[in-house]
């Protein structure tokens, strides 16, 4: 596969290592009174779809930068490639 | 510097670096460059390149290297920096850097991470076509990038046509060596 | 031998004789000639034996789908089975041997399963050894394993290397027939970077084997021409004898060129093969088609062949399969055949036409076709002597690339074969015979057009120049498949031995799914993947079930297109190359001194150091021990990843990643950190150093150095974005020793230039310094050992000279240096752990650190550590293990048993994780994960393994088993 990277263009898919679901950004507050089940919830409760999957990929062989990759798992196609740390501050994660 | 006890050795463990001829590869290993990381701190991006310009240190702009009169750099990652000096002049590059950038950069010492081979041939296409998956022809001159030889992670730089620059991991100088040698071989 | 069925003309350079073998016969052929054709030119007709019932057999084709010219080629460490005799470029010396014969290719014992054939008709093994059970693994597999197989391996060493490779461009073209140049031509003028890759020895596909002009020259010169511009350009690539054997993901193809093959061996330095990745923007295939044979009774007797390659070898090669040649043809391009074969002088015996209603029902002749017998439309049946039989059923597009990621052919009534369906490779497409498109016109058509789609896309404008004239016939066809007379066998897949006879049992036994019948009757399932027989097979079982041939379906093409010696898959990666190896900054002084090195991930580091004659490794790691711990011991300590973090919020992030905290701990300190998985689970640990306010270096397990970096990018840039932290990896820039033992410091001050005393440097203390008068360096006061002990660090370079100068130092103690063996021991015999107990299952408590994990902030793992399953107080507890006889050795592994109780599951009480002998305590020691652990010290137990057939009545003590107050590493 080749993944678009948004600084460095089309490379190997070969260079990075996979994560997983974009979902792990999410990561909620450790110190909530309920964190307990929603830290369950996040990191066991995944979606598998057939289709389009955002999904961390990382640049290991290049610039070390994680990536949020939008690929149809059935297809291959990726449609999106974006910056994990722009995602993250679109998330609100920057405090 | 101060005169100390302790003689260097090469990363391929000799006093003195080798070149080797293969055809008319030439393979030579440089131990005559300090390097050090530069990552701008946040918020001090602009700062930082504000003051490399006032210090004549080029940055490299991503997936590039550049080249200036005292300071060389190639770009690591957003934000990040190899930067490359004359070792006699600058073993303590580190220390230097500091100087220059104060808080506005985090500075940390490379010069020993690194083995540098530095490789030219009439035709550097069929050679490195064989190591890694850089498109060398399409490549402009001062290209550089991340990079994966047989297994190893290393920085490749496109100083023009006929020259080829190779950071590998120090550790790892021997398998690297042999396995451009080979290649070479093999061309 | 005279090569007596060499005929006029050919692309054979009749200048250059070369000699080979077959069979320990000597022959000789023509650069230039196949072994396939130099053998026929010479007469041989039978190549080989088929596999089921070692049937003779002779090429079918003159190509790669061939499935029956099987030989085993060279000898020696060289010798390679199950070469295809077809696309074996001829060369001076060549040897080749016939296969699966016994004790000679004419004469083979197991021909006998011939006569037996109704014993081994489709499912007979599935049949047959079913029972009784016992007699599968010692009587049936072995028995079926020795007759199975086609040629033999050396099993030697191969002496020959393989490269990989990358090569990139814009448009990929798979083929250089008729399509394939003329894309390329397209392409490469307009300024394209272009690969034209091709299997052939010589570009030019069916050009070089039909006799029709191109552009008002033979098709074979005007490849020659077109060639010749080709090369000129410096933007294409002309990539000869290489096949692109699959299609990857967005515009990725894989490549096998045969770099020395043609050779007897390859030149010195260069590979026999080397494996292509080709990133290609666009790629084309023009595969050209395969020929279908027809099936009928004895349709596979040395000397019948596909009529297209019979014609192939007689104007390519020069070569006829005999004197007497017949023409069996379902469509016109069989025709060719007999024109083709007149105009050479060779004498052209029958023209059997199914379009016209005859066919041929029979044929005779064991090592070689004698005769063929035919039924004509009336009725009547005639016997023709034959040496030779050209059998045409059509051709099929090589679709194969475009069905990689899945896509099906679809079927094309008009042309009675399939062709390339929707939703192949996103980047391919396909040109020419591949596409459908039969006539020589046809493909210079499609070859230009594709070219020209792709350009465009690309963003270049082209416009199309005038084509050549060349001939531009329809396809004649009318389907044929099987002949529905007689009873004997009608060959479909040649190789597995699948006749029509097994699609009807098949059939009749409701394997009639094509994926089934694939599978039941093994149809398309040797070497040659059913590249002439796949679609024969299930027109066959179309007509069976009365569906048509779209609803019966195909099966899809998985890569490779053709086999691949597992070789050029391995590429550089064997032996000794088979990974990269990282030398330390002591590995020369450590070599010099004889020492024992393991393998710790890709390092080298130094296992033991054997002194003074010692012959067993116990006798240098007890000393190395005892001396350590006695005086002083060095121990290179480098492969620990070392990890520089620096920003304003170098200390908060920290926080984050480790379960304890960072923030707090004093410039010029280090302390001991555990990282955990966001489930809980203990990932890592080690010792993190704050250099200064914004400055730490964290030093991670050899192991896990590179993911625990790739953790913390994680950690900086997907969780926390906009934290001020820089990272960079350390590990390589710095050779550090560890110095250990009551006179470390003694050691250390003859090379330190500043005060280390407890009170400048106390214990675990960490700060820059300089040593032998200047060089900068670092200092750590850390300890594994659990004795006295500094981390000391230099530039790497200095790395060499250092521990010389360390060794040097320690002379007058007695200093030695120590491997990773006395490392293991000194830890065990702290209790702390390793990777053995850092096992991905384990979690701070069951290592008795729980309260390292701070509920004071949020860190990565410390919510779900609390869940009540990993917080079980009967749950695993870290332990020592003292055997109660200190003479009985422990092994790790074991399972804790309490005493007397029987060794089953429901009674086991956990595991003994790592083993050493301590020279202190006098016995083995070993440490251990025991439920309630915690509440058993002072315990009797048992250690039971069964796979050493142990069972140790022991001890459960404290894990710290020296020194518990660490008094010694405070001194």
């Amino acid at each position: 596969m080749i993944i678009n990277h948004p600084i460095l263009g089309p490379r190997d898919a070969q260079e990075f290592i996979y994560l997983g679901d974009a979902s792990l950004m999410a990561r909620p507050d450790g110190m909530a009174a309920d964190a307990i089940p929603t830290f369950h919830d996040y990191l066991y409760q995944r979606d598998n779809p057939a289709g389009e999957h955002r999904e961390l990929w990382y640049h290991e062989q290049g610039d070390r930068s994680w990536l949020v990759v939008t690929r149809n798992t059935v297809t291959h196609t990726i449609t999106k490639v974006e910056l994990a740390r722009d995602v993250a501050r679109a998330l609100g994660r920057s405090t | 510097m101060a005169e100390h006890a302790l003689k260097p050795s090469t990363a391929l463990g000799h006093d003195a670096p080798k070149t080797i001829t293969i055809g008319s590869c030439q393979i030579a290993e440089r131990f005559d460059v300090a390097l050090a990381s530069l990552a701008s701190r946040r918020g001090q991006e602009g700062n930082v390149v504000k003051i490399a310009k006032a210090s004549k240190l080029p940055l490299a702009a991503p997936a590039q290297s550049a080249t200036g009169k005292s300071f060389g750099s190639f770009w690591l990652s957003a934000d990040q920096w190899m930067i490359e000096a004359d070792f006699a002049a600058r073993e303590n590059i580190e220390a230097e850097l500091k100087g220059l950038f104060g808080s506005a950069a985090s500075i940390t010492e490379q010069t020993d991470a690194w083995v540098r081979f530095d490789v030219t041939a009439s035709n550097l296409r069929p050679l490195f076509e064989r190591l890694c998956n850089v498109d060398l022809e399409k490549s402009d001159d001062g290209f550089a990038s991340r990079t994966v030889i047989e297994h190893i992670g290393c920085y490749l730089i496109k100083r023009s046509t006929a020259l080829v620059t190779v950071y590998g991991p120090r550790s790892s100088a021997q398998s690297l060596l042999h396995v451009i040698e080979t290649a070479a071989r093999s061309v | 031998m005279t090569q007596n069925n060499r005929i006029a003309g050919g692309l054979i350079d009749r200048s250059k004789t070369l000699n080979f073998s077959f069979d320990s016969k000597v022959y000789t052929g023509h650069a230039g000639d196949t072994l396939a054709s130099a053998l026929l030119a010479n007469g041989v007709r039978l190549m080989g034996r088929s596999f089921k019932y070692h049937r003779p057999r002779g090429p079918l084709s003159a190509g790669s789908e061939e499935p029956n010219a099987l030989v085993e080629l060279r000898t020696g460490a060289r010798q390679e089975p199950n070469t295809r005799a077809t696309v074996t470029e001829l060369y001076d010396g060549l040897e080749a041997n016939s296969q699966n014969r016994w004790p000679s290719l004419a004469f083979d014992a197991l021909a006998i399963n011939d006569r037996l054939s109704n014993f081994f008709a489709a499912g007979f093994y599935y049949k047959t050894f079913m029972w009784p059970k016992a007699f599968w693994e010692k009587l049936y597999e072995p028995l079926i394993r020795r007759a199975a197989g086609l040629g033999s391996m050396s099993k030697l060493e191969d002496p020959d290397s393989y490269d990989k490779g990358f090569v990139h461009c814009d448009v990929l073209i798979i083929g250089a027939g008729p399509a394939g140049l003329m894309a390329a031509l397209t392409a490469g003028r307009a300024g394209a970077r272009v690969v034209l890759a091709d299997e052939d020895f010589r570009f030019g596909g069916r050009l070089n084997a039909e006799t029709f002009d191109v552009d008002g020259k033979s098709c074979a010169d005007w490849a020659t021409a077109i060639v010749a511009e080709l090369k000129s350009l410096p933007n294409v690539r002309l990539m000869l004898r290489t096949t692109v054997i699959g299609a990857f993901d967005h515009g990725i193809y894989s490549a096998v060129e045969r770099v020395s093959d043609h050779l007897a061996e390859p030149f010195p330095g260069k590979p026999r093969q080397t494996l292509w990745r080709i990133y290609s923007r666009r790629a084309i295939l023009a595969g050209g088609a395969t020929e279908r044979p027809i099936a009928f009774e004895n349709n596979d007797r040395p000397g019948i062949m596909l009529a297209g390659s019979l014609r192939a070898y007689a104007n390519r090669w020069g070569a006829t399969v005999g004197d007497k040649v017949a023409v069996f043809t379902n469509n016109a391009d069989g025709l060719r055949t007999v024109q083709d074969l007149k105009a050479k002088g060779v004498d052209v015996v029958a023209v059997i036409d199914s379009r016209n209603g005859d066919e041929v029902v029979d044929t005779s002749g064991w090592l070689g076709l004698a005769s063929v017998t035919v039924r004509r439309s009336d009725g009547k049946t005639e016997t023709i002597a034959a040496t030779g039989l050209a059998v045409s059923g059509g051709w099929n597009p090589n679709v194969n690339i475009t069905s990689h990621h899945r896509s099906k052919p679809i079927w094309n009534e008009a042309i009675a074969a399939f062709v390339p369906g929707e939703g192949g490779p996103a980047n391919l497409v396909a040109a020419g015979a591949a596409d459908g498109v039969f006539s020589t016109y046809g493909a210079l058509q499609s070859g230009q057009a594709r070219a020209i789609e792709a350009l465009n896309e690309l963003g270049l404008k082209v416009k199309a120049a005038a084509l050549p004239q060349a001939e531009d016939s329809p396809v004649s066809i009318k389907p044929l498949w099987f002949v529905h007379s007689g009873k004997g066998r009608a060959w479909i897949d040649f190789q597995n031995d699948v006749t029509v006879k097994d699609i009807k049992l098949a059939h009749q036994e409701n394997f009639s799914s094509v994926e089934h019948l694939k599978r039941y009757t093994t149809l398309g399932m040797a070497t040659d993947q059913g590249k002439t027989g796949n679609v024969i097979g299930l027109a066959v079982m179309a007509e069976l079930t009365g569906r048509s041939i779209p609803e019966t379906g195909t099966t899809v093409y998985r890569p490779p297109y053709t086999p691949v010696a597992i070789g050029a898959l391995a590429g550089r990666s064997r032996g000794k190359e088979f990974k990269p190896f990282r030398l330390t900054p002591s590995h020369k002084w450590a070599t010099e001194q004889g020492a024992i090195f393991v393998e710790v991930g890709m390092w080298l580091r130094t296992q033991w150091l054997p002194r003074n004659g010692e012959t067993h490794w116990r006798q240098s790691v007890d000393r190395e021990v005892v001396a350590t711990r006695k005086s002083v011991g060095i121990c290179d300590v480098t492969t620990l990843g070392k990890i520089d973090i620096q920003g304003t919020d170098a200390g908060a992030f920290l926080d984050k990643v480790y379960a304890n905290t960072f923030s707090t701990l004093a410039v010029g300190k280090c302390r001991y950190g555990l990282i955990l998985r966001e489930d809980g689970i203990v990932y890592d640990d080690g010792t993190t150093a704050r250099m200064g306010t914004h400055e730490y270096v964290m030093t991670t397990t050899t192991a896990n150095a590179v993911t625990v970096f790739r953790h913390l990018e994680f950690v900086r840039q997907c969780l926390y974005p906009d934290m001020d932290v820089q990272l960079i990896s350390t590990t390589e820039a710095w050779a550090q020793y560890s110095v250990a033992g009551p006179n470390a410091r003694k050691l250390l001050l003859k090379i330190i230039d500043q005060d280390i005393s407890d009170v400048a440097f106390p214990y675990m203390g960490a700060g820059n310094i300089t040593v032998c008068g200047g060089l900068r360096a670092r200092l750590f006061r850390i300890s594994f050992s659990g004795e006295l002990a500094f981390e000391i660090a230099v530039p790497t370079r200095y790395g060499d000279a250092l521990i010389r100068k360390l060794v040097e130092a320690g002379e007058e103690f007695d200093a030695v240096v120590y491997g990773t063996e006395a490392l293991g021991v000194m830890r065990i015999e702290k209790g702390h752990v390793a990777g053995n107990e850092l096992n991905g299952q384990s979690t701070a408590l069951n290592m008795g650190l729980g309260k390292m994990v701070s509920r004071k902030k949020d860190s990565i793992g410390m919510v779900l550590s609390q869940r009540e399953g990993l917080n079980d107080p009967n749950g695993y507890r870290l332990v020592g293990v003292k055997p109660v006889n200190t003479q009985q050795a422990l092994t790790a592994g074991s399972h804790f048993l309490e005493l007397g109780a029987a060794p089953v599951v429901a009674n086991d009480g956990g595991w003994l994780t790592s083993m050493v002998y301590s020279p202190h305590i006098g016995s083995h020691i070993a440490l251990g994960y025991l439920k309630a652990g915690d509440q058993k010290i002072g315990k009797r137990m048992r250690a039971v393994n069964f796979l050493n057939k142990t069972d140790v009545e022991i001890e459960i003590v404290s894990p710290h088993f020296f020194d518990p107050e660490g008094e010694r590493l405070r001194g």
